[in-house]
C-alpha cells in the first residue's frame, strides 16, 4: 500500500476528477490517536501518523503506467499501420512505370511494373455507394420498427437475429453469394436488360452474372445490420417528452416519427451511413468471390466485372513478387487513408453530440 | 360536453361519430387481393416476368390502393401513416429474406460433408478427384490462432479500457478514446497488410535466417489488431457501469486505486468485459483476409503457429471455393456450416450472458 486515494470529487463514477491522488503529505492532519495514548508506549494505530510516506516507486504508479501504456498502444498501432504500409510502398510506387493514381491496369510483377488504381479505386465506391442505396431505406425501415412499431415481444427477437445477421462471416456470404444469389441475380440481370437496356447501366450484351450489381446486393446484405443496430440505438434515445408531445398535437404515428424521431435521430443515422460506408469499402472477400476481376471504369452494373481495391489484394496476393506485394500495400494504403478519413469523419459526428457517444459503438 | 351540445344541438353522441372513422380489416385484406390479382394480370398476360416481379408489383399496387382507400375513408394524414407503415414492415421482411436463405443452404448445403473424416483429416495429399478430406488442419489453425490473438488482446484491451475510465483525462485520453472507435473501422485487410509488412517481411527473417516467413503467430498478431478496439469500447463501457459508491467504499477503507481496480471494478464488470471478448473473438474467428495475407494457408496439418503456413477455417472456405474440383463446394459448405456455428455458438453464449449480467 503505497499511498491512498483521495475521496472523489464528484459522484459520477468513473468520471474525470473521481481519483485525483492526495496532494498532501502524509501525516500533515491532526492524529486521531489521542493524547494520553501518545505518552504511552504503544505503537500507533493508524491515522495520519501511521501513514507510510509515498514511496517513489509503488504498484500504483507501474499499474497507472501499464494501463496508460495500453490505452497508448491504440494510437502507437494506426501510426505504426501508417509507417509500415508507406516504407513497403514508396520503393514499389518507385518502381511504376505508369501513373499510380490514373492507370487502370494492374501489373506489378512484370520486368516494368506498371499498375494503377484508377479502376480498383472506382469499383470500390461503386460497389460501396450501390450498396449503401440499397441497404439505408431498409436497415432505417427496420431500426424504425425495432424502436416504435413492433410490440416488445417481437422486437427483442428480431433485434436479436439482426444482431446475429452480423456476426456471420464475410466468407459465407461470399460464398452464399456465388453458389446461391448469383442466380436470382442473374435471372434478374437479364429481365432488366431486355426492359431497361436503353439506360446505359443496365445495357451490355452479356454475360450477366458475377456483377457489380451481384458484389453491391451482397455487401448491401452485409452493411445492413450495422446501420440498423447503430440507427435503432439512436431511435431509441429519442425523448419520451418530444414522442408524447407530437403525439399529443395529434400527431399520427409517422408524423410523430417524421417530426420528433427522425430530425432527433438525424446525426445518429448519418453516423451509422458513414461507419457502414467504411465497412463496405473495406470488405474483401465477399467481394473477390462475387466480382468478375476487370479492370475497367463503366458504370454498367449487370455485365460481368467489376473489382474493388480489397478485392484484388485477395485475388493477386498469391502469385505477387516483391515489387507485387509493395503495389498491393500501396493500394491497401490507399484503402486505409480513404476509411481512415470516413471513420473519423463518422466519429466526430457521433462526438458532437454528447448523448450518442458513449451508446453508439 | 354541455358545451358542445350548447354549439350544435343537433348532434347526439354515438359511438360511430365520436370515433374516428377507420378502415375495415376486410377492406384491407380486399385491396391486398384485389393487387396482387391485377399484377399477375399484368405480368402474365403481357409475358413480362415470373412471380418475382408478380409480388414486387402487386406490392407496389397495395401501397396505391392503400394510399386511396384509406384517404377516402379516413383521410389523407391517416393514409400516409398507414402507407408508412406498410412500407416498414416490408422493410422488415425483405431483411429477413437473405438471412433466410442464407441459414437454409448453410445447412441444406453443409450436411453433405458433415462426417467424422472431416473433422479428423486434413487436406494433404487430397487430389481434384479425391472427394474425402478434411479441415482439421485448419480448425487447429483457427483454434491457435484465435487463442493467441485473444491472449495478447484481453490484456492489452482491458488495460487501455482501465485508462480511459479509472486514469485518463484530458486531451489524450479523449484522443485514445476516438482513435480506438475509429480503429474498429480499420479494414481487416489493412491489418493484413500491416502485419504482412511489419512482421512477416521485416521481424521474421530475423529470427528465420534472413527469409520472410508466414505463420500462425503473424495471423494472430492481425486479429489482434481487429480484437483490440472491441475490446476497449465493450470493457469500457462496462467499467463504466460499475457504480461509484463501490469504488468509494474501497477507497474509504484506504485501499489503494490500483488494488479498487483489481478487486472491486474489475470482479463486478467481468461478465460484460467477457461478453464483449466473445463477441471480438467471435468477429476475429471470421476473418479470412488477414490470416489469407499473413498465414498463407496450408493444406497439412500444423501445430506450432510460430513457424511455417497454417490454415483456418474462413481461409478453408475461401480456398476451396475456387478450387475447381468438384468435390471441392461440399467441403467449402461443410467448412462454412463449420465457422458459423462456432461464430454464432460464441455470439448467442455471449448475449445469454450479457442477460444474466446485473449490471446492464
Amino acid at each position: 500500500m503505497g499511498d491512498y486515494p483521495s475521496r472523489s470529487a464528484s459522484t459520477s463514477a468513473g468520471g474525470p476528477g473521481v481519483t485525483g491522488r492526495h496532494t498532501g503529505s502524509a501525516g500533515d492532519g491532526v492524529s486521531p490517536i489521542p493524547p494520553d495514548d501518545r505518552l504511552g508506549n504503544r505503537p500507533p494505530l493508524g491515522g495520519g501518523g501511521a501513514l507510510p510516506t509515498k514511496s517513489r516507486f509503488s504498484m500504483e504508479t507501474g499499474f497507472r503506467g501499464l494501463s496508460t501504456a495500453a490505452g497508448a498502444m491504440v494510437l502507437v498501432i494506426i501510426v505504426a499501420i501508417a509507417i509500415f504500409l508507406i516504407s513497403k510502398a514508396v520503393p514499389a510506387l518507385n518502381a511504376n512505370t505508369e501513373n499510380f493514381l490514373t492507370y487502370k491496369a494492374w501489373f506489378p510483377n512484370e520486368a516494368e511494373p506498371r499498375f494503377g488504381i484508377a479502376a480498383l479505386a472506382f469499383g470500390t465506391v461503386l460497389t460501396s455507394v450501390i450498396a449503401l442505396i440499397v441497404a439505408v431505406p431498409i436497415a432505417l425501415g427496420i431500426a424504425l420498427f425495432l424502436s416504435h412499431y413492433a410490440p416488445k415481444r417481437l422486437a427483442t427477437p428480431l433485434g436479436f437475429t439482426i444482431d446475429l445477421l452480423a456476426a456471420v462471416p464475410s466468407v459465407v456470404f461470399g460464398l452464399w453469394g456465388r453458389d446461391v444469389f448469383s442466380e436470382p441475380v442473374k435471372s434478374f440481370s437479364i429481365w432488366l436488360n431486355e426492359y431497361f437496356g436503353w439506360i446505359p447501366i443496365f445495357g451490355g450484351d452479356g454475360p450477366f452474372g458475377r456483377s457489380i450489381l451481384l458484389g453491391s446486393l451482397v455487401l448491401a446484405i452485409m452493411v445492413l445490420p450495422i446501420v440498423t443496430s447503430l440507427s435503432r440505438e439512436v431511435f431509441q434515445q429519442t425523448p419520451g417528452m418530444n414522442e408524447e408531445a407530437a403525439l399529443a398535437l395529434g400527431a399520427t404515428k409517422w408524423e410523430m416519427v417524421r417530426t420528433a424521431v427522425l430530425p432527433y435521430g438525424k446525426p445518429g443515422v448519418i453516423a451509422a451511413v458513414m461507419l457502414g460506408l467504411g465497412r463496405a469499402l473495406g470488405e474483401t472477400i465477399a467481394l473477390a468471390l462475387t466480382l468478375g476481376t476487370t479492370f475497367v471504369i463503366s458504370f454498367n452494373l449487370i455485365e460481368s466485372g467489376g473489382n474493388s481495391i480489397a478485392a484484388n489484394i485477395a485475388n493477386t496476393f498469391g502469385e505477387a513478387n516483391a515489387t507485387g506485394r509493395g503495389a498491393l500495400i500501396a493500394s491497401g494504403l490507399l484503402l486505409f487513408a480513404i476509411t481512415l478519413v470516413v471513420n473519423m469523419a463518422a466519429r466526430a459526428i457521433i462526438y458532437r453530440r454528447r448523448e450518442f457517444r458513449d451508446s453508439a459503438a | 360536453m354541455s358545451l358542445l351540445e350548447r354549439e350544435t344541438p343537433g348532434v347526439v353522441m354515438t359511438p360511430d361519430n365520436i370515433r374516428t372513422r377507420k378502415l375495415p380489416v376486410a377492406a384491407d385484406l380486399g385491396i391486398a387481393a384485389v393487387a396482387l390479382l391485377l399484377s399477375a394480370a399484368v405480368v402474365y398476360g403481357l409475358g413480362i416476368g415470373n412471380w418475382v416481379l408478380v409480388v414486387v408489383l402487386g406490392a407496389a399496387l397495395y401501397l396505391v390502393g392503400l394510399y386511396f382507400g384509406a384517404g377516402r375513408v379516413e383521410g389523407k394524414r391517416a393514409a400516409r401513416n398507414r402507407m408508412w407503415r406498410a412500407l416498414i414492415y416490408s422493410a422488415c421482411v425483405l431483411a429477413i429474406l437473405p438471412l433466410a436463405s442464407v441459414v437454409w443452404t448453410l445447412i441444406s448445403k453443409g450436411a453433405a460433408r458433415l462426417d467424422a473424416d472431416f473433422f479428423g483429416t486434413s487436406m494433404n495429399n487430397i487430389g481434384a478427384r479425391d472427394p474425402n478430406g478434411g479441415a482439421y488442419h485448419a480448425i487447429i489453425g483457427t483454434l491457435e490462432q484465435v487463442g493467441l490473438a485473444t491472449l495478447m488482446a484481453v490484456p492489452l484491451g482491458v488495460l487501455g479500457a482501465i485508462y480511459l475510465v479509472e486514469y485518463g483525462r484530458g486531451k489524450f485520453a479523449l484522443t485514445v478514446r476516438f482513435f480506438v472507435d475509429v480503429m474498429t473501422g480499420v479494414p481487416s485487410i489493412v491489418a493484413g497488410l500491416f502485419v504482412l509488412a511489419f512482421w512477416v517481411l521485416i521481424v521474421s527473417p530475423w529470427f528465420n535466417n534472413g527469409t520472410p516467413r508466414f505463420s500462425g503467430f503473424a495471423a494472430s498478431l492481425a486479429l489482434t489488431v481487429l480484437m483490440l478496439p472491441t475490446i476497449v469500447r465493450s470493457t469500457e463501457e462496462m467499467l463504466r457501469l460499475v457504480p461509484g459508491p463501490l469504488r468509494e467504499g474501497a477507497y474509504a477503507l484506504g485501499v489503494p486505486q490500483w488494488k479498487t481496480i483489481v478487486k472491486v471494478v474489475l470482479p463486478t464488470a467481468l461478465p460484460g468485459i467477457v461478453t464483449g471478448v466473445m463477441l471480438a473473438v467471435a468477429r476475429a474467428a471470421g476473418e479470412t483476409a488477414p490470416v489469407l495475407l499473413v498465414a498463407g494457408g496450408a493444406a497439412a496439418i500444423n501445430m506450432d503457429p510460430f513457424a511455417g503456413n497454417q490454415s483456418s477455417l474462413s481461409l478453408f472456405v475461401y480456398q476451396q471455393a475456387g478450387d475447381a474440383s468438384r468435390y471441392a463446394p461440399d467441403r467449402a459448405w461443410t467448412a462454412a456450416l463449420t465457422l458459423v456455428a462456432l461464430v454464432l455458438i460464441l455470439t448467442v453464449a455471449a448475449k445469454l450472458l450479457a442477460r444474466r449480467n446485473r449490471l446492464s
